[in-house]
């Protein structure tokens, strides 16, 4: 079955596949740190030339006991548990926008600890379970 | 080679396959609609929305697989030259195009209330909307290029390159930061869904093979009867 047709079929096709893979890995390993959805706290502390007037959004947990709601403002502090940002947003959030879970805040950099967000967005977890379920938990904690 | 894949004696056999899953499709599809709808809790935080997932997470799973098999279908003609096998290429071809959509849409619908938004240019979001296109470049370069052997040697082409797309949709929620959460459901088997939900999502799965194998025997059946009819003798 293998005659030199398939062979140089084969071949072809094999260095097609390695070109293709390398091509499609270079564009993304440029593109790199633009295909992420949003930077950690512990991103923006790192990054030198970070934007202080473009758009960016920040991501990570909302930090426990921080979330302060008032009439105006919702103030929260965004932590990936090495570093934080204090977000401040006016408007209307997400249903699934809680203390304890994710969440992306999009908006302007104020300084490296100070976000100003003009949009909130929920990440949800992979987490899927009955609210009786999560009580029990609870209980155990 | 393969003879079960000669269409003429296929032919009987499609019939009777098509009839048994007409006859148990509709029941088995009440039934998971009954857990998935009814049965099965709702989410702690999601709450109903989560019934959403059932519909989402087997569409998306279908639209990898059957992008998958395509593009494992297109080696073989590529470079065993297995021409029949092209309708079978044909005929999966607009089911996973379907699903793929179903899933975004499914997705948009879901992300509103939980995340805020109907899109975002998140990695996963835009890789499954680039297989979508995929599809779309696969149906039409063997509907439009002629002659037929040309289309079916560059549909393999894109649909080769195209898989490429796969294992990036799959790792997409590791690999980056997305908005997209990570999978519930790992390849070793552990799932962090509570077995209550994940029955309904297993059962709806199931439904959806079903009517994925309907559709495909009945578009598979019209190629063939659209082969003959133009009556080559290659086939």
């Amino acid at each position: 079955m293998l005659t030199k047709k398939v062979k140089k079929r084969v071949s072809f096709l094999t260095i097609f596949l390695a070109l293709t893979v390398l091509g499609v890995f270079s564009i993304l390993k440029t593109l790199d740190r633009n295909l992420l959805y949003f930077k950690s706290p512990s991103d923006v502390k790192a990054d030198q030339n970070i934007s202080y007037t473009k758009k960016l959004r920040i991501g990570g947990m909302v930090k426990k006991d921080s979330l302060k709601i008032d009439s105006e403002d919702i103030e929260f502090v965004i932590t990936d548990y090495k570093n934080e940002i204090f977000v401040s947003f006016k408007g209307t959030v997400p249903n699934l926008f809680l203390e304890g879970k994710g969440v992306v805040a999009e908006g302007i950099l104020n300084d490296k600890g100070f976000f100003i967000a003009d949009r909130i967005l929920a990440k949800h977890d992979e987490n899927y379970m009955p609210p009786e379920l999560k009580d029990i938990i609870k209980d155990v904690k | 080679m393969f003879d079960v894949l000669n269409p003429s004696k296929i032919f009987t056999w499609i019939e009777k396959l098509i009839k048994f899953i007409n006859s148990i499709f509709f029941i088995l599809l009440l039934v998971a609609l009954t857990f998935a709808l009814i049965v099965s809790p709702p989410d702690y935080l999601q709450g109903d929305s989560v019934r959403i997932m059932y519909i989402h997470v087997p569409s998306s799973w279908i639209g990898l697989a059957s992008f998958t098999c395509i593009a494992l279908i297109s080696v073989l003609i590529f470079i065993f030259k297995m021409k029949n096998l092209i309708l079978i290429a044909k005929s999966i071809a607009p089911i996973g195009l379907v699903f793929t959509c179903l899933s975004i849409i499914t997705g948009s619908i879901w992300g509103k209330p939980t995340w805020g938004t109907w899109w975002a240019w998140d990695a996963r979001i835009v890789s499954m909307v680039v297989l979508g296109i995929f599809y779309i470049l696969f149906i039409l370069s063997n509907k439009f290029i002629e002659p037929e052997s040309k289309a079916t040697k560059i549909s393999c082409i894109i649909a080769i390159f195209g898989f490429i797309n796969i294992p990036i949709i799959k790792y997409s929620v590791e690999w980056w930061n997305t908005l997209h959460q990570p999978a519930s459901i790992k390849i070793d088997g552990t799932s962090s869904i509570h077995s209550s939900m994940l029955m309904p999502l297993v059962f709806m799965l199931l439904v959806f093979l079903l009517y994925c194998a309907l559709i495909f025997l009945m578009k598979y059946k019209t190629e063939i009867i659209r082969i003959k009819k133009k009556n080559l003798k290659r086939i």
